[in-house]
C-alpha cells in the first residue's frame, strides 16, 4: 500500500515539476507569428504579383500555411514548388495552368515618349518601382521591378512593355552540361563537324 | 631552398611550354583597330570619359574606374575614337560587352606622362592611388584591382608577400619570359609592393621547370636590398592557384571562404609587379602585357609585348596562323582557358595565353559516360574536395547539398576532368551549379529587397490612411467644434435675449425714455395750458410732478441696472424687495382705506375687506418671493418670465384695486359720504399707479426684441387686455342703466366712467388692431402684396405703353380705328392708374404705418399731375411729327388743360398745407426733411445697434440710447408732420 502511495505521488510530483517547466518554457520561448509563414515567404519569389490570387506573397505563403495548394506561383516557377513541397513535406505538383516550367524574368518598361504622366501604373506597383509624377514622363526602375505585369493593365496608353532581363557578361550562367551518355558517337561526328572553332 | 609543404592532389599534364620560348618577347603591331572592353576586370564596368571622334594619345584616360574595386581604362595608343558600343569580349560566354573603339593613327603619341621619382617619398595613399589611376590589375587570371589588394596592409597584418611565377598551365609562358627578360624590373615591383605592405617576409614562389627564369630573378634579387626568398617547387599542376601556392610555400591553409589577407598572406602575379613598375618608374599605365602565342596552328609560336584592344587575328596573323589548321581558338591555358569563337575579340589586360590549336592537339571531348565511382577525381582534388559528389548533386540539381559540400572551393583546376576515366565534364557542373546557386542567391536577395520594398509601400499606405482618417477625424471635430461654437453663441445670445439683465436693463431704459418723454409732454402741454390760460392746469402740474418722480426713479433704477450689469440676479432681487415694499405699501393704504370707511360707516366695507385680504395674499407672495430669490438667487434663465409675470400680477392687482377704489368711491358718492374727496384722490392714485404698472408691463413686454413670437403674446395679451375692458364697460353699463331707472343721483358722474371705460376700451382696440395689422401681418405679407402688384403694375405698364403705341401709329396713317384705340388705351391707362396707385398705397402705408388715407391724397395728385404732363409731351411729340393733325391738335390742347387743372389742385392743396405749417410757425418743407432724416437717423442708430450687438461691443448701452434718442425725434417730426398732412 506505502509503494503504491509513494509511487504515485513521486510521479505526481514529476508530472507538477515538468508541468511547471514546460508552462515556464511555453511563455519564455514563445514564438511570435508563425515561423512556417516565414519559411514559405522567403521561398517564395515576392513579386507582389497577386497572380496566387492573394494580394502579395506573404498572404499566399499564409494561406499554403493553412493548407493552400503550392502551384498557384507562375513567377516562381516549378523551383518554387519543389521547394516549398520540399519544405512543407507534400508532393510536388505541377504548376498550376501548365505555365511553362521556368519563366522567363521580365522587367516592365515604359515607352517613355508615349507616357501622359498619369500615375496609375505608380499607384498600381507594388515595390515603388516607379518613378514620376503626375503629367510627368514615368520611368521604371529596372533593379527594382519584381516584373509582376501589374503595373501593365492599368496604362491609359499601353506604353508598357515587359522586356525579358537581357543576359549580360555578370548574369551569364553556365549551361548543364548535356549528358554524354545521351550521345551516340554518329550524332557527336555531325555535331563536332558543325562549328569548326566551337 | 627546400619544400617542406605540398597540397592535396594535383596532376601533371604534359607541358607544351618549350614551343613559345624559343624566341625573345616581341613587339606587337600596332593594328588599325583597338577594341577596349570597359570591364576587363571583376568588379564594375568604368565609366567612359571621351566621346566619339575624340583623338585620344597613349596612355590617355579613357574611362575612368567606378566605385572600389575599379581601375582607369588608358587609350593603348593615339588614334581616333571611332566608336562606343557593344563589341565582342573575352568571355566564355562569346557575349559582347561594352567597349572603346580606337581608330588608330600610327604615330602611337604618348601622352604626357611622367613616373615617380621616389615613390617612398609620398604617402601611400597617393602610392596606392597613383598605381590605381594607371589601371593596374591583376594579370595573372582574375584581374582583381591591384590597388585593392595594396590596402589590405590598412585592416590585415601581412606577414608574407608571395610573388605568384609557378605558371602552372600547360603552353603558358608569359611569366617566363617575362622574368628571363626584365627579371630587374619585376624585383623593383616587388620592392614597391613590399613598401606598401610591409611584409615580414617575402617570397616568389616559381616551378622548376623554368630554369632560367630562377637564374634571371636570383640575378636581380641580388642587387636588391629586399629579403627576398626565391622558392622553386616541383612541377605539379595547379601549384599556381592561390590557395595552392600559399600551402605549398607556407604550409598555411586558407580557411574556406576566405582571403590569404586573413591569415596574413597577400599574393601577387609577377607580372602585376612588373606592370607597376612601368607605372611608378616611368608613368606607363596598363596598356600593353605579355602574351603567349601558341599552338601547333601557329608556324611562329612566341611570346609578344601586345597593346590592350589589339584583335586576337593580328597577334595570330603575326605569329603565322595556318587558318586550315586551326580547329580551337582558346584564350587562357588548356586547363582552365575557354574556346572563343571568333579572331576579331581583343586582347585584354587578363589575357595571357592565346591557343591556336589544331584538332589533334585539342580533340573534342570524347562523350561523357557514367560515373563509375572511381574516385580518381577526389585523388587529383587541390582543394580535397569530393568532386564525384558534387557532379552527383549538380546533375540532380540538388545545389543545396553542392554548397554543404564546399561546392565553392572549387577552384575549377580542371585536373578531375583531366583524371576522369569516364571523360565526365566534371568542371562544367560545377560551373553549372555555382552559376544555379548564385543565380538563386541574387534572386534570393532581389526578392528580399522586394519584399523590403513591399512591405515599406505596405506600412506607408497605411500609415497614410491612417493619416488621412486622422485628418478627416480632426477636420470632422474642427466642424463640429465650431458648429458647437456656433449654436453655444447662439444659445449665448438667446440666453441674453431671455436672461433677465439685458432685457432688464434694456426695459429699464425704455422705461425711464418713455417715462422722460412723457415728461416732456406732459411739461409741453402744461405750458401750453398755461400760456393759453385754458384747461385744469392744476390737474396738468399735478401730472408734470408725478412724472417727474417717475422719470427720476425709472432712470436711477437704470442708472444702478448698468452700474451693476454682472448682478443680474440682485437687481432682480432688489426687484423683488421693491415689489414687496409697494405691495406692503398698498396693504398699508387698503387697511387705511377699511379703517376710514368703517369711521364713517359708510362705503362698502365688504369689498375693502375683501381688496385688504388679498393685498395681504400678494404682499405675503412677494415677500416670499423676495426672499426666495434672495436665498437661493433665482434661476437667472426665467427670472425675465418671472419679471414679466410679476409686473403683470402687479399691473393686475393695481387694476383690481383701481376697480374696487372706483366702486368704494361711487357708492360713496351715491351715499353722500363726505369722504368722496379723499376716496377721489385715492383712486386717482391707484389709477396712476395702474398705469405706472401697466406701462411697465408693456415695456417689459416689447422690450426683448424677439419679435415674432413676443408681438403674439403681446396681441394676446392687448386683446386679453380690450376683452376685459370691454367686459368692464358692459358692466358699468349695467350698472348705469341701474342707477338710472333707481333715478340716483350719481347717474351722471356713473355716465362719465362708462363714457371713460368706452374710450378706454376704444383705445385698447385700437392698439390691438394697429399691433395686430403693423407688426405681425405688414413686413410679410405686405411686401409680398407689394411685388405682385408692383408685377402687375408693371404688366400694365408694358400693355398701355404698347397700346399707346399701336395708337400712335393708327393716329398717324388716319385709321378710322383710332378712336376706338384710344378709349382702350385710356381705359388701360386707367387700369394702370388703380393699380400703381394700390402699389404705392401699400408701399407707403408700411414704412410710416400710418392707416390714414389722408397722404394718398395728394401723392394721387401728384400722380395725375405727372401722368397727364407725360401725356402731354407725348401728343405734343406726335403733333410736332404730323402738325397737320387736327385731331391731335384739340387732343394736345384738352391734355394741356386737363393738366394744368391737375397742377393747380396739387398746388392748392401744397399752398393749403403750407399755409396750415406756417400758421404755426412750422416750415413744412424743412418739418418733411427733418422727419426724414430722423428716420434715417434711426434706421442707421437701429443698424448700429444690430451691428454692435452681433460684434458684441461693449457700447451696446450707448448706441441704444442714440437709437432711443433718434425714435423719439424721429416720432415726435412724425407727429407733427401728420398733423399737417392729415
Amino acid at each position: 500500500m506505502d509503494i503504491i502511495l509513494i509511487a504515485v505521488i513521486a510521479l505526481l510530483g514529476l508530472a507538477l515539476v515538468f508541468g511547471l517547466l514546460l508552462g515556464f518554457a511555453s511563455v519564455r520561448f514563445r514564438v511570435e507569428g508563425n515561423p512556417l509563414v516565414d519559411q514559405i515567404d522567403g521561398i517564395l519569389p515576392q513579386t507582389q504579383c497577386g497572380q496566387c490570387g492573394y494580394p502579395g506573397c506573404r498572404p499566399y505563403a499564409e494561406a499554403i500555411s493553412e493548407g493552400d495548394a503550392i502551384n498557384k506561383c507562375p513567377p516562381g516557377g516549378q523551383s518554387t514548388v519543389e521547394a516549398l513541397a520540399d519544405l512543407l513535406d507534400v508532393e510536388a505538383i505541377p504548376l498550376e495552368g501548365g505555365v511553362e516550367e521556368e519563366p522567363v524574368k521580365k522587367v516592365a518598361y515604359i515607352r517613355e515618349d508615349e507616357c501622359i504622366g498619369c500615375t496609375k501604373c505608380i499607384q498600381a506597383c507594388p515595390v515603388d518601382a516607379i518613378l514620376g509624377a503626375a503629367k510627368q514622363m514615368h520611368t521604371v526602375i529596372e533593379s527594382e521591378c519584381t516584373g509582376c505585369d501589374l503595373c501593365v493593365e492599368p496604362c491609359p496608353v499601353d506604353c508598357i512593355d515587359m522586356l525579358p532581363i537581357e543576359t549580360t557578361l555578370n548574369t551569364w550562367k553556365w549551361d548543364m552540361p548535356k549528358p554524354g551518355v545521351d550521345l551516340i558517337v554518329t550524332d557527336l561526328r555531325g555535331e563536332l563537324k558543325q562549328g569548326d572553332a566551337a | 631552398m627546400s619544400t617542406q609543404f605540398s597540397f592535396h592532389g594535383g596532376v601533371h599534364p604534359p607541358e607544351n611550354k618549350r614551343q613559345s620560348t624559343g624566341g625573345p618577347i616581341q613587339i606587337a603591331p600596332i593594328p588599325e583597330q583597338l577594341s577596349v572592353p570597359l570591364s576587363q576586370h571583376i568588379g564594375a564596368p568604368s565609366d567612359v570619359v571621351v566621346a566619339v571622334g575624340d583623338r585620344v594619345l597613349k596612355g590617355q584616360v579613357i574611362a575612368e574606374a567606378v566605385g572600389r574595386i575599379s581601375v582607369n581604362v588608358h587609350a593603348p595608343s593615339s588614334g581616333v575614337v571611332e566608336a562606343i558600343e557593344a563589341r565582342p569580349v573575352p568571355h566564355s560566354s562569346g557575349m559582347t560587352a561594352p567597349s572603346i573603339v580606337i581608330r588608330t593613327d600610327g604615330e602611337d603619341e604618348w601622352v604626357e606622362h611622367s613616373g615617380l621619382e621616389d615613390f617612398r617619398a609620398i604617402p601611400k595613399q597617393e602610392l596606392i592611388d597613383f598605381i590605381r589611376h594607371h589601371g593596374i590589375s591583376g594579370m595573372g587570371g582574375a584581374g582583381f584591382p591591384t590597388d585593392v589588394k595594396l590596402h589590405l596592409g590598412d585592416d590585415h597584418i601581412v606577414n608574407t608577400l608571395i610573388l605568384n611565377a609557378m605558371e602552372c598551365e600547360p603552353y603558358i609562358t608569359a611569366d617566363d619570359m617575362l622574368l628571363r627578360e626584365h627579371a630587374e624590373q619585376v624585383v623593383k615591383g616587388i620592392e614597391v609592393i613590399a613598401h606598401l605592405l610591409q611584409p615580414h617576409h617575402v617570397m616568389i614562389g616559381i616551378e622548376d621547370n623554368k630554369p632560367q627564369a630562377i637564374r634571371a630573378l636570383e640575378l636581380a634579387t641580388e642587387q636588391s636590398k629586399l629579403n627576398l626568398d626565391i622558392v622553386v617547387v616541383p612541377t605539379v599542376y595547379p601549384s599556381g592557384g592561390e590557395k595552392q601556392l600559399i600551402k605549398l610555400l607556407t604550409g598555411v591553409e586558407v580557411p574556406s571562404g576566405h582571403i590569404p589577407a586573413d591569415v596574413g598572406i597577400v599574393c601577387q602575379n609577377v607580372g602585376t609587379a612588373s606592370a607597376i613598375y612601368d607605372a611608378v618608374y616611368n608613368g606607363i599605365p596598363l596598356i600593353s602585357r605579355i602574351v603567349t602565342l601558341t599552338g601547333d596552328a601557329l608556324g611562329h609560336p612566341h611570346n609578344m609585348r601586345a597593346l590592350i584592344g589589339t584583335p586576337l587575328q593580328t597577334l595570330l596573323q603575326s605569329a603565322q596562323l595556318r587558318e586550315k589548321d586551326l580547329y580551337r581558338l582558346v584564350i587562357g591555358g588548356p586547363m582552365m582557358g575557354f574556346t572563343v569563337d571568333s579572331q576579331s575579340i581583343p586582347l585584354i589586360k587578363t589575357t595571357n595565353c592565346v591557343i591556336a590549336a589544331t584538332y589533334n592537339e585539342m580533340p573534342p571531348a570524347p562523350p561523357a559516360n557514367p560515373c563509375i565511382r572511381c574516385g580518381m577525381c577526389e585523388q587529383v582534388c587541390p582543394a580535397e574536395l569530393l568532386p564525384q559528389q558534387l557532379h552527383w548533386f549538380a546533375k540532380g540539381k540538388e545545389f543545396e547539398k553542392a554548397k554543404h559540400h564546399n561546392l565553392f572551393d572549387c577552384i575549377e583546376c580542371g585536373a578531375c576532368s583531366y583524371v576522369c576515366p569516364s571523360n565526365i565534364p566534371l568542371v562544367q557542373y560545377y560551373r553549372f551549379a555555382k552559376a544555379e546557386i548564385r543565380n538563386e542567391e541574387a534572386e534570393q536577395r532581389k526578392a528580399d529587397h522586394a519584399r523590403q520594398r513591399f512591405e515599406a509601400r505596405q506600412a506607408r499606405l497605411e500609415q497614410e490612411k491612417l493619416e488621412k482618417e486622422l485628418r478627416r477625424k480632426q477636420r470632422a471635430e474642427e466642424a463640429a467644434k465650431a458648429q458647437a461654437v456656433k449654436k453655444d453663441k447662439a444659445v449665448q445670445n438667446s440666453e441674453k435675449a431671455e436672461s433677465s439683465g439685458e432685457p432688464d436693463l434694456k426695459s429699464l431704459k425704455t422705461a425711464s425714455a418713455v417715462a422722460r418723454t412723457k415728461l416732456k409732454k406732459a411739461q409741453k402741454a402744461l405750458q401750453l395750458a398755461e400760456d393759453k390760460g385754458v384747461g385744469d392746469i392744476d390737474k396738468l402740474r399735478q401730472t408734470v410732478t408725478e412724472l417727474e418722480a417717475k422719470e427720476r426713479a425709472a432712470q436711477e433704477a437704470y442708472d444702478q441696472a448698468q452700474s451693476a450689469p454682472a448682478e443680474q440676479p440682485v437687481v432682480d432681487i432688489q426687484q423683488l424687495k421693491t415689489n414687496a415694499a409697494v405691495a406692503r405699501t398698498k396693504l398699508k393704504q387698503a387697511e387705511k382705506a377699511l379703517a376710514k370707511a368703517k369711521e364713517s360707516g359708510e362705503g362698502d366695507l365688504e369689498a375693502l375687506r375683501a381688496k385688504l385680504a388679498e393685498q395681504k395674499a400678494k404682499t405675503e407672495a412677494a415677500q416670499a418671493a423676495y426672499d426666495q430669490a434672495e436665498s437661493g438667487g433665482a434661476p437667472q434663465a426665467d427670472v425675465n418670465a418671472v419679471n414679466l409675470d410679476e409686473l403683470k400680477a402687479s399691473m393686475e392687482t393695481a387694476l383690481g384695486k383701481v376697480d374696487k377704489a372706483q366702486k368704494a368711491l361711487d357708492a360713496a358718492v351715491a351715499s353722500g359720504s363726505p369722504a368722496v374727496e379723499k376716496m377721489k384722490a385715492g383712486v386717482e392714485k391707484l389709477q396712476g399707479k395702474y398705469k405706472e404698472a401697466k406701462a411697465e408691463y408693456e415695456n417689459a413686454q416689447s422690450a426683448p426684441a424677439s419679435a415674432p413670437v413676443m408681438s403674439a403674446e403681446t396681441l394676446a395679451e392687448l386683446k386679453a387686455d380690450m376683452e376685459a375692458i370691454q367686459g368692464k364697460v358692459e358692466k358699468a353699463q349695467k350698472a348705469l342703466d341701474a342707477a338710472v331707472s333707481s333715478g340716483s343721483p350719481a347717474v351722471e358722474k356713473m355716465k362719465a366712467g362708462v363714457e371713460k371705460l368706452q374710450g378706454k376700451y376704444k383705445e385698447a382696440k385700437a392698439e390691438y388692431e394697429n399691433a395686430q395689422s403693423a407688426p405681425a401681418s405688414a413686413p410679410v405679407v405686405s411686401a409680398e402684396t407689394l411685388a405682385e402688384l408692383k408685377s402687375d403694375m408693371e404688366a400694365m405698364q408694358g400693355k398701355v405703353e404698347k397700346a399707346q403705341k399701336a395708337l400712335d401709329a393708327a393716329t398717324a396713317s388716319g385709321s378710322p380705328a383710332a378712336d376706338k384705340m384710344k378709349a382702350g388705351v385710356e381705359k388701360l391707362q386707367g387700369k394702370y392708374n388703380e393699380l400703381k396707385q394700390a402699389f404705392l398705397e401699400a408701399g407707403g402705408q408700411l414704412p410710416a404705418a400710418q392707416p390714414d388715407a389722408a397722404p394718398v391724397d395728394p401723392k394721387t395728385l401728384k400722380q395725375t399731375v405727372s401722368i397727364v404732363r407725360t401725356k402731354l409731351k407725348k401728343a405734343q411729340a406726335a403733333l410736332d411729327g404730323a402738325a397737320d393733325d387736327v385731331e391731335l391738335q384739340t387732343e394736345v390742347q384738352r391734355l394741356t388743360q386737363a393738366h394744368e387743372v391737375a397742377k393747380k389742385a396739387l398746388d392748392t392743396y401744397e399752398s393749403e398745407q403750407n399755409d396750415k405749417a406756417a400758421a404755426e410757425g412750422i416750415d413744412l418743407k424743412q418739418l418733411k426733411i427733418d422727419a426724414a432724416m430722423a428716420r434715417a437717423a434711426v434706421t442707421k442708430a437701429e443698424r448700429a445697434l444690430s451691428k454692435a450687438r452681433e460684434a458684441e461691443q461693449d457700447d451696446l448701452p450707448e448706441i441704444e440710447q442714440q437709437l432711443l434718442a433718434a425714435q423719439l425725434e424721429a416720432e415726435n417730426l412724425n407727429q407733427t408732420l401728420s398733423r399737417f398732412t392729415d
